[in-house]
């Protein structure tokens, strides 16, 4: 108890709060810029952090990541630009939100349900940490490989254009992802010779080309530019929302809990917590035929999930200083450099810092309220500029986001490349989605199915013999053969009456 | 007139001879470019950020870190080695410039670069699951000999640094390196991970990358591959102690500019990073994250380079990692 008050009073305290604040406005910014990402805001902020006392820095680092994932959404739902994988699983549907006249509804649910996601992701995080990281350390390559099947499989369920074309999409998505030397051999496939390519197509000029340049090419090549539905005037994003929360508890709930177990997995994250949730949303929904016409329900699960996986993420980081994600990577460094060392003993040693970590989260995700809403507020003043003017500024933006990934030009192609493929797959009614996702799991696939048969001296069995390995095959066929054996019921059924 | 061309003609020839002298002497009058060719928010970015902050500080302009990625490091050292030589460009290089020339990936290695000063080595250490029976090097080079093909190794890509620094340990100790099947892993992390899991049998890596893991009590470490034990545990032998082999392996980074960079800026960049290398704040950040502190200046930094990349080229082709 004593090491609580301390750690009450480490973070209370004039400096170690403007340390917040001011890391809240920093991961803000960088995070609604499109193309600039919250890792990046991270790997900015540890030099910095180097001068600071470990309560603040570890605080600076917390607060600017949860600041940069949730204003990267905003960018999405307003301009059809997602920030991260993650985000594009309900980034259309926001998208559409916006052209119905609901801006200020959906920004405001994406906002309110990360907050109840990030919040119910760090009370397990605090709660549950050592039980969960060592679940998580029973995950090898054959769970993996289930786990990644699983996620691809949500994707063609929730597909707007049927299964088959988002099944296309999919498939579409894996054969990018067999670009490059990032695969089990080490050999360069489909590269051209282009070391550009070597590393495979660099994702988020993909993301940004795919989603918001084919949106721009739409408009350019409609005759009739379709006129956004006026926004008459922009109320508070905060109106509505408590209904939404007493409508969707399940979901919320439900979200939350997805996304911290997902996001507890050191190889998986965000973005499969967040498409997984989707699906289960649209699935279980009452009304899933309003999904992917600008429904928040599915926004509100899935965006509940993604911020509560990052949550989870630190659940491994803290407890064996293994990271579930390219942020975590950081701040366990940062950590080590403050002589906190991630491992059960973070919990024993000094407990009144983690315990003064743990209150940062907590406040992390309240900031988020106020300065979320005065982002938002900032943000849509896009929306009043015309179209005409405002299309090519997000060009502009996305080249800039392009190029800045890995500093190319070449990636400024690669983005155009891909919103010409967007606009011709969208013009076809094929999700583009789909690709997104297939181009992120291909790796894990490839690589999860290759590490695995190496292991197993090419013995198929292997795949099912380990307990956890064999719960998620069985759950996986059954969602394969569930429209099946449905129909095969039902018919069996309609026969015997 | 011709008067008139003249006096272009050798103001211009005296601007071009003159222009070095005044540069080099007033270096640096801009921003100085550091390159790293990994990932922000990896190991090397890290140095890399720590390290800009402080040439900052000595040379008195900004020094801005940029990540250029892509093909196992390939872009990255090709942006420093193809870099104008004028001292605005410099950059992190790390081990693989030695590995990537031989699989055939770029045409550059160490020789096309001005070594500024070698700043960490980190030792290749070998580790298995805290619960398995092999307790020394020994009882595991015993268990390979005994079951050819069985135990599974792992710990970066197929060709990484770490697969090589474990191909040689078996090779020194005259096991077959192929008998051990390495599982190509994205990082040492990951490998880490499936070892615990009990997805492999064996982890080539470094004590930073193991350490949170050996402290759970998850994961041991057997030997580390270097002349003396690590400081993080300074209770895991040598291999030589261990085993008798004198097989000495790691991965390590260095301060590089392109071929051919005037002696003057060369000298004045040497002693800044000598200087950041020596400082408090450097040898603090490196000791809390378990990163070894080495130092080499540019001539040693330039044997060594030719003798790693002999190593590792004779290595690569007995092992078939070489194209």
């Amino acid at each position: 108890m004593d090491a609580l008050t301390t750690a009450f009073g480490l973070v209370f305290d004039p400096y170690v709060l403007a340390v917040i604040l001011g890391a809240g406005l920093f991961g803000l910014f960088v995070g609604a810029i499109p193309g600039l990402t919250a890792t990046m805001a991270t790997a900015l902020l540890v030099p910095v952090t180097f001068f600071m006392p470990p309560v603040p820095a570890v605080a600076a680092i917390v607060t600017a990541t949860a600041m940069a994932i949730f204003s990267g959404d905003i960018p999405g739902a307003l301009m059809r630009i997602p920030g991260t994988p993650a985000s594009a699983a309900y980034a259309d549907e926001a998208y559409a939100m916006t052209r119905k006249g609901q801006a200020e509804l959906v920004l405001g649910a994406g906002l309110v349900f990360s907050v109840i996601g990030g919040l119910i992701g760090t009370t397990i995080l605090v709660i549950a940490a050592p039980s969960l990281a060592e679940i998580a350390l029973k995950f090898s390559s054959f769970e993996y490989f289930w786990l990644v099947l699983l996620g691809l499989t949500c994707a063609i369920f929730i597909s707007a254009g049927g299964a088959l074309r988002g099944f296309v999409s999919l498939l579409l998505g894996l054969v990018i992802a067999t670009v490059g030397m990032e695969n089990p051999a080490a050999f360069p496939r489909f590269t051209f010779d282009r070391p550009e390519l070597t590393g495979g197509v660099t994702l988020i000029p993909m993301l940004v080309g795919l989603f918001a340049v084919s949106e721009i090419f739409r408009f350019v090549v409609a005759e009739a530019p379709p006129i956004m539905v006026a926004q008459e005037r922009f109320g508070s994003i905060f109106r509505g929302q408590g209904k939404l929360i007493r409508q969707y508890p399940m979901q919320t709930l439900r979200g939350s809990l997805l996304g911290t177990a997902v996001g507890a997995l050191p190889g998986a994250g965000a973005d499969i917590a967040a498409w997984i949730s989707y699906a289960i949303s649209k699935k279980l929904s009452k009304t899933p035929e309003k999904f992917g016409t600008g429904h928040v329900e599915g926004v509100i699960e899935s965006g509940a999930a993604n911020n509560s996986a990052l949550s989870g993420a630190w659940i491994p980081a803290l407890v064996f200083g293994i990271p579930g994600d390219s942020i975590t990577a950081i701040a366990i460094g940062v950590l080590y450099l403050k002589n906190m060392n991630p491992g059960p003993t973070i919990f024993l040693e000094n407990p009144q810092n983690i315990y003064a970590v743990f209150i940062v989260f907590f406040l992390a995700q309240l900031l988020m309220l106020p300065l979320g809403w005065f982002a938002i507020k900032t943000y849509k003043q896009v929306l009043k500029v015309p179209r005409n003017v405002l299309m090519p500024l997000i060009l502009l933006f996305c080249m800039v986001g392009a190029f800045a990934i890995n500093n190319s030009v070449f990636d400024i192609g690669v983005m155009l490349a891909f919103g010409l493929l967007g606009w011709f797959l969208e013009a076809n009614r094929f999700p583009v989605a789909p690709v997104i996702l297939g181009a992120v799991l291909g790796h894990m696939l490839e690589d999860n199915f290759i590490n695995s048969m190496i292991k197993a001296d090419g013995q198929w069995g292997a795949f099912f013999d380990r307990p956890i390995a064999g719960g998620l095959a069985a759950a996986t066929f059954l969602l394969w053969t569930a429209p099946l054996l449905l129909r095969l019921w039902r018919r069996a059924r309609g026969a015997a009456a | 007139m011709i008067r008139g061309l003249l006096f272009r003609v050798v103001a211009v020839l005296m601007c071009l001879v003159c222009a070095p002298a005044v540069a080099q002497n007033d270096f640096p009058n801009r921003p100085v470019k550091l390159v790293v060719p990994w990932g922000a928010g990896g190991g090397t970015d890290a140095v890399a950020r720590m390290l800009a902050a402080l040439l900052e500080k000595d040379l008195g302009k900004p020094v801005n870190v940029v990540n250029v990625t892509g093909g196992s490091g390939v872009m990255g050292h090709q942006t420093i080695a193809t870099a104008p030589p004028d001292g605005y460009t410099i950059g992190l290089i790390t081990t693989e410039i030695v590995m990537i020339h031989h699989q055939g990936l770029t045409k550059f290695n160490g020789s096309s670069f001005t070594p500024l000063g070698l700043i960490n080595v980190d030792p290749a250490a070998v580790q298995v699951r805290a619960d398995s029976p092999y307790k020394s090097l020994n009882d595991l080079l015993a268990a390979i000999k005994a079951n050819p093909g069985k135990l599974k190794a792992s710990g970066t890509a197929r060709g990484g640094s770490w697969h090589l620094s474990l191909y040689g340990l078996l090779k020194d100790a005259r096991i077959d390196p192929t008998t051990v099947p390495w599982v190509p892993s994205v990082s040492n992390n990951a490998a880490l991970l499936d070892l615990v899991a009990g997805g492999i049998d064996i982890v080539s890596g470094s004590h930073p990358e193991a350490r949170p893991l050996i402290e759970a009590g998850k994961v041991r470490s057997l030997a580390i591959m270097d002349a003396q034990p690590s400081k993080l545990f300074p209770a895991v032998p040598t291999v030589k102690a261990a085993s008798g082999s004198g097989w000495i392996s790691g991965v390590w980074r260095g301060v590089a500019a392109p071929k051919g960079l005037p002696k003057a800026i060369e000298e004045r960049l040497a002693t800044a990073t000598r200087k950041a290398w020596d400082s408090a704040e450097f040898r603090q950040f490196m000791e809390s994250r378990g990163f070894g502190l080495n130092w080499k200046g540019p001539k040693e930094f330039a044997e060594f380079l030719a003798k790693s990349d002999t190593e590792a080229g004779a290595l690569m082709k007995a092992t078939g990692l070489a194209r």
